[in-house]
């Protein structure tokens, strides 16, 4: 059986088709807002189900219940605060019940009522969410440079991002009622923000073997500077699964939200997404979304064992590597040589022979994934 | 970490408070408030599970399945 949504309903806050026009016309009269690229996918994502069961940004009771328990105020889990931060001026005579609009780059997207302005402390946001108050982590950068109040409300999508890869977005709703008609009872969702090499492909290839069905779910969106580029992963996945997965036996859908790199709860975060997909069984790696030295290895699996009602099972499967005596990919699960005959599948190896124009070996990744790669001029991101 | 959580009592029979005491002795579980919550909201997420319905009619399905089709997902 497809996993249930989390919360127990999909949620749909999209604006039904014949009442878009009234409502464009209306927002001539709000307040507006025009929020960044991260916040706009927000939206979407929680419009379509991906947050569920958030209908909106977090009210304060939320918010604080996620800092400090990790779950919602009525104790559903949810270890990521999706919050609007906007600036005194910008929701300047806003009160609690207006109805404001949203817009990204000049477009209207959608509406929000106001439920709730509420102030919040960046520090204490970082400290419980990412683990550190250092402005060097990434998310704890992006969280300092943030504006000084939280709004709180449910939304209403109107207009859809424009989205270069639309072919690839599917919506839970979709994935939900395919992976079904698929014929599929259990279904394992794996998150990646990388390009494929051999490794990825083994835990992939090692769930697959017991579950029916798999769900290649990479993030585009912002991430680091030196990470693939969107494209490029996209590019690179339809090429490994022409060549070398059962056509039948894998769906590869995009979901448009920001890396978040806040380590062990970004991870619970990532499985309830997948789970809202239809995911049964979610993979979970070592230091899975970490950033540099922030995280112990396997704190993201440690943290699945505070969610007994999480609705869907982690699988924590173990690095692979190429093991010349045992001549082929092997784990520490199967392989019982020592060190001087494994040779690691290296991501940061990979990065560094691509950006020098060489092709990585085969053992590291398949020759045709890496043609794709070489094939653009720069497949990292530059500037972020 | 610091928890702000609220908290609120509920009885259960000393034998039965005894018992888990031995049963978590060793284990992650540093007290029986912190195993009984653990168990009950395992227990409370199954029977919440028996409960939810899917938001689309079926015409929508439909469309979705036509959609699929077409993107060659199907
Ligand atoms: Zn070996």
């Amino acid at each position: 059986m497809v996993s249930k949504p989390h919360g127990g309903t999909l949620i749909r806050r999209v604006s039904p088709r014949d009442k878009r026009e009234t409502l464009i016309e209306e927002t001539n009269e709000m307040v507006s807002i025009d929020v960044p690229f991260d916040i706009a996918t927000d939206i979407e994502n929680i419009a379509y189900g991906v947050f569920s069961p958030l209908e909106g940004f977090v009210v304060q009771e939320d918010y604080t219940s996620i800092l400090y328990n990790m779950r919602l105020s009525n104790d559903i889990p949810w270890t990521f605060p999706i919050t609007l931060d906007v600036s005194p001026e910008e929701i300047k005579g806003v009160k609690e019940g207006d109805t404001i609009a949203i817009k990204h780059n000049g477009t209207f997207i959608a509406t929000l009522q106001v439920e709730e302005i509420y102030r919040w402390d960046k520090k204490r946001f970082a400290r419980h969410v990412y683990r550190t108050e250092d402005p060097n982590h990434p998310g704890v950068y992006k969280t300092y440079r943030k504006k000084e109040l939280l709004v709180g409300g449910k939304i209403l999508l109107i207009n859809e991002l424009p989205n270069p890869f639309y072919k690839y977005t599917l919506r839970p709703a979709e994935t939900r009622i395919l992976f079904r008609e698929k014929g599929w009872k259990t279904i394992v969702g794996f998150q990646t923000r990388n390009a494929p090499h051999i490794g990825h492909e083994y835990v992939q290839k090692s769930a697959l073997t017991f579950i029916d069905g798999l769900f290649i779910n990479p993030l585009v969106g912002w991430k680091k500077k030196n990470d693939y580029r969107d494209d490029v992963i996209i590019a690179a996945y339809e090429t490994l699964i022409k060549y070398y997965y059962p056509r039948n036996a894998v769906v590869f859908s995009i979901t448009r939200t920001p890396m978040r790199y806040a380590g062990p709860r970004e991870a619970i975060h990532h499985a309830i997404m997948r789970k809202n997909y239809g995911c049964t069984h979610f993979i979970v790696g070592r230091d899975h979304a970490g950033v540099g030295n922030y995280y112990g290895p396997y704190e993201a699996q440690e943290i699945f064992s505070e969610f007994p009602d999480l609705g869907i099972t982690p699988l924590f499967v173990k690095e692979f590597f190429y093991c010349r005596r045992c001549g082929g990919v092997a784990n520490e699960k199967v392989c019982p040589h020592s060190e001087e005959y494994r040779v690691k599948i290296s991501g940061t190896k990979i990065r560094q022979m691509i950006l020098s124009g060489q092709t990585p070996p085969e053992t590291m990744m398949r020759p045709e994934v890496a043609r794709v790669i070489l094939s653009y001029d720069n497949p990292f991101i530059e500037e972020v | 970490m610091e928890k702000r959580g609220k908290y609120t009592t509920v009885s259960i029979p000393v034998t039965l408070y005894n018992r888990i005491k031995r049963v978590i002795e060793g284990t992650g579980f540093t007290s029986v408030s912190s195993f009984v919550t653990y168990v009950l909201r395992e227990v409370v997420a199954s029977y919440e599970e028996e409960r939810s319905a899917e938001p689309f009619t079926e015409e929508e399905r439909e469309k979705i399945i036509e959609k699929l089709r077409k993107l060659g997902y199907l």
